[in-house]
């Protein structure tokens, strides 16, 4: 499942994804989109019979946690009212000199607001595809009876790497 | 227009004294920086004086005092070697070179734009707000930049206030400088060598314009300067800075945009009619449809409009561009907002982008004004490919892409006909053939044509 999590995504792409779990097999629709303002109109269709949503934020990078925050306020508001939403705290595979997000900050917010969460490395796919397994068993039970999955919203909110600017 | 023709003018007439000795001033460092760098390539006496030197500075990044004296040491036994032996570069004093040469770009990380390999750089483009906010450089971070900003920000409005013209273009030695304030922004380039076509800098600087535009339309970028003046772009722009470096690269390699023209993808015109035919069929009863382009290895290879509109090559080479830089549009499909400068400024065109399929690396866009129209134009690209595949056209553009450079002059058999390029004023559509003897031997294709012309 690695290769549907994209780095430095500027654009929004849909794709189509199976997951295993126990006898059922579940097909989520995704929208993986970037967080950036010309995608906010779109924002709509994103969150119209979306199921579930996965916000990501950059642990190394503060303002991104911020923004990830009035993202899941912004999906209370306007998307289906028994959305799962999961945050992920992404780029857990770089040293803990470069974290500027505790683990347990992230945690708790999850918990204050009812969210999933975990710590996840695109790189390394750590806990890429758990996360999605965690999503689908939350799923309505008679969906998931009925082999139907969810579309699920990622808003990238990873700051631009410095790379592109200081090479 | 302004064409402000040599430095000395620039100092009296135009630009006001802050900004004249902040050029001075660059003058002095750039000089002395020179001096350092031909300091420790050639002049190996001054060797172990240049480490005591380093060594009084209290610089975190260099070495340990008494690892620089052993080093030292080593250098004085090898500059002895060095004196009986001048001519034959021992390994040790390459690897004395580099050290020193890595110490001095350690050093001066943050003033890279003061080093000659920054300076020397064949051309540069910047982009700023007009109020002389970075906003992007083709070389090093725009952030470290913000004197030199300052002094593009002064030099425009220095002329836009006191003439209420427009600078253009400014020749100071060797460096020929192009300007183009548009709007809120300012782009800039710099190069090396002032034989460059001044009509063709200043349509590469429009199209640097409007690729940003094409990111943001003129209405958004106009909304966000008329709130806050001073604006960081960069906040919107981020991720869109790799569009702009290739779409440099093209205004620089390709004879396309010399001849504000577009390549399409050799085909037989029976073929190139069925594979319209198929597009135009799958998506007859979509309304707000507006460009269907279907492109391969750069190309086009069809490109359906409705009858009232149509697209100029410079909004043609915007899409190609897109393509050309996004790696990401081969997975999954892709719903992105995207404006056409020429087409329309003020907004956006929804576009669908999808591969055809994975054994056929030819991009289908479809273009349309409706934002909700994703999940329809995601069957009609379903239907297409299945069309394209069941009558095997999809064979027929694989076959077409894997002989898509195999155009060659010599295969004409026209006796000393060395290169060509045809261009169809009525279509802006062009064919010339792969470069061949003796112009292959030139990386640089833009200039060499140029030239020629």
């Amino acid at each position: 499942m690695a290769q549907i999590w994209l780095k430095d995504r500027v654009d929004s792409a849909f794709i189509t994804q199976t997951v295993c779990l126990d006898d059922v097999t579940i097909r989520f629709e995704i929208w993986d989109t970037a967080g950036q303002e010309r995608y906010h109109t779109l924002a709509p269709m994103y969150y119209r019979n979306a199921q579930a949503a996965i916000i990501v934020y950059d642990i190394t990078n503060q303002d991104t946690f911020g923004r990830a925050k009035s993202w899941v306020k912004e999906l209370q508001r306007m998307a289906p009212p028994n959305i799962v939403i999961a945050l992920a705290g992404n780029k857990a595979d770089l040293p803990t000199s470069r974290r500027c997000v505790e683990y347990s900050e992230g945690e708790a917010y999850a918990e204050e607001n009812g969210l999933l969460f975990m710590e996840t490395s695109a790189k390394t796919a750590m806990n890429v595809n758990e996360i999605f397994v965690e999503i689908a068993k939350k799923l309505p039970k008679k969906e998931v009876n009925n082999g139907q999955g969810g579309r699920r919203l990622v808003e990238t909110a990873e700051a631009p790497k410095t790379s592109n600017c200081c090479k | 227009m302004i064409n402000v023709n040599n430095m000395s003018e620039i100092s009296m007439n135009v630009s006001p004294s802050a900004s004249t000795s902040s050029f001075k001033s660059m003058e002095n460092v750039v000089n002395s920086s020179t001096e350092e760098a031909s300091h420790t390539t050639s002049i190996l006496e001054d060797i172990p004086n240049e480490f005591l030197e380093h060594d009084n500075h209290t610089d975190p990044i260099s070495t340990p005092s008494h690892e620089s004296e052993e080093l030292s040491g080593e250098l004085r036994q090898l500059m002895n070697k060095n004196n009986q032996l001048p001519d034959i570069p021992t390994p040790l004093e390459d690897k004395y070179i580099e050290d020193s040469l890595s110490e001095i770009k350690i050093n001066s990380d943050d003033n890279f734009w003061l080093t000659e390999d920054w300076q020397r750089k064949e051309r540069h483009i910047f982009i700023l707000s007009s109020s002389g906010k970075p906003v992007y450089s083709r070389y090093g971070c725009e952030d470290k930049l913000a004197t030199l900003f300052g002094v593009m920000q002064a030099l425009v409005s220095f002329v836009q206030d006191t003439d209420e013209d427009r600078i253009q273009s400014i020749k100071a030695g060797d460096l020929y400088f192009s300007f183009l304030p548009k709007g809120y922004l300012v782009v800039v380039s710099v190069c090396q060598h002032h034989h460059s076509d001044q009509t063709l800098l200043q349509q590469q600087l429009l199209y640097i314009y409007n690729q940003i535009i094409s990111t943001l339309t003129l209405s958004q970028l106009t909304k966000i300067f008329d709130q806050h003046r001073n604006f960081d772009l960069r906040r919107l722009l981020s991720g869109s800075e790799r569009l702009i470096h290739t779409l440099v690269e093209f205004t620089e390699t390709e004879v396309d945009f010399v001849l504000a023209s577009y390549r399409c993808l050799t085909l037989s015109s029976s073929i190139r009619d069925q594979i319209s035919h198929v597009l135009s069929s799958a998506v007859s009863k979509v309304k707000n449809l507006v460009f269907i382009i279907l492109i391969g290895a750069d190309r086009i290879i069809s490109y359906l409009h409705m009858k009232k509109y149509n697209l100029r090559p410079m909004d043609i080479h915007l899409i190609l561009n897109l393509v050309r830089s996004s790696e990401s549009f081969k997975t999954g499909e892709i719903w992105t907002p995207l404006c056409l400068p020429q087409f329309d400024a003020s907004g956006y065109l929804y576009s669908h982008v999808s591969y055809l399929a994975d054994d056929c690396a030819a991009c289908l866009l479809m273009l349309t004004v409706d934002k909700n129209l994703f999940f329809t134009l995601s069957e009609a690209k379903q239907v297409i490919t299945e069309k394209l595949r069941r009558a095997k056209l999809l064979d027929e553009i694989n076959t077409a892409l894997s002989s898509s450079h195999s155009l060659l002059t010599s295969s004409l058999n026209i006796t000393s006909l060395r290169h060509f390029v045809y261009k169809c004023k009525q279509t802006s559509q062009l064919i010339c053939p792969q470069y061949e003897a003796p112009y292959v031997a030139n990386s640089n294709f833009g200039s060499a044509s140029i030239q020629s012309r």
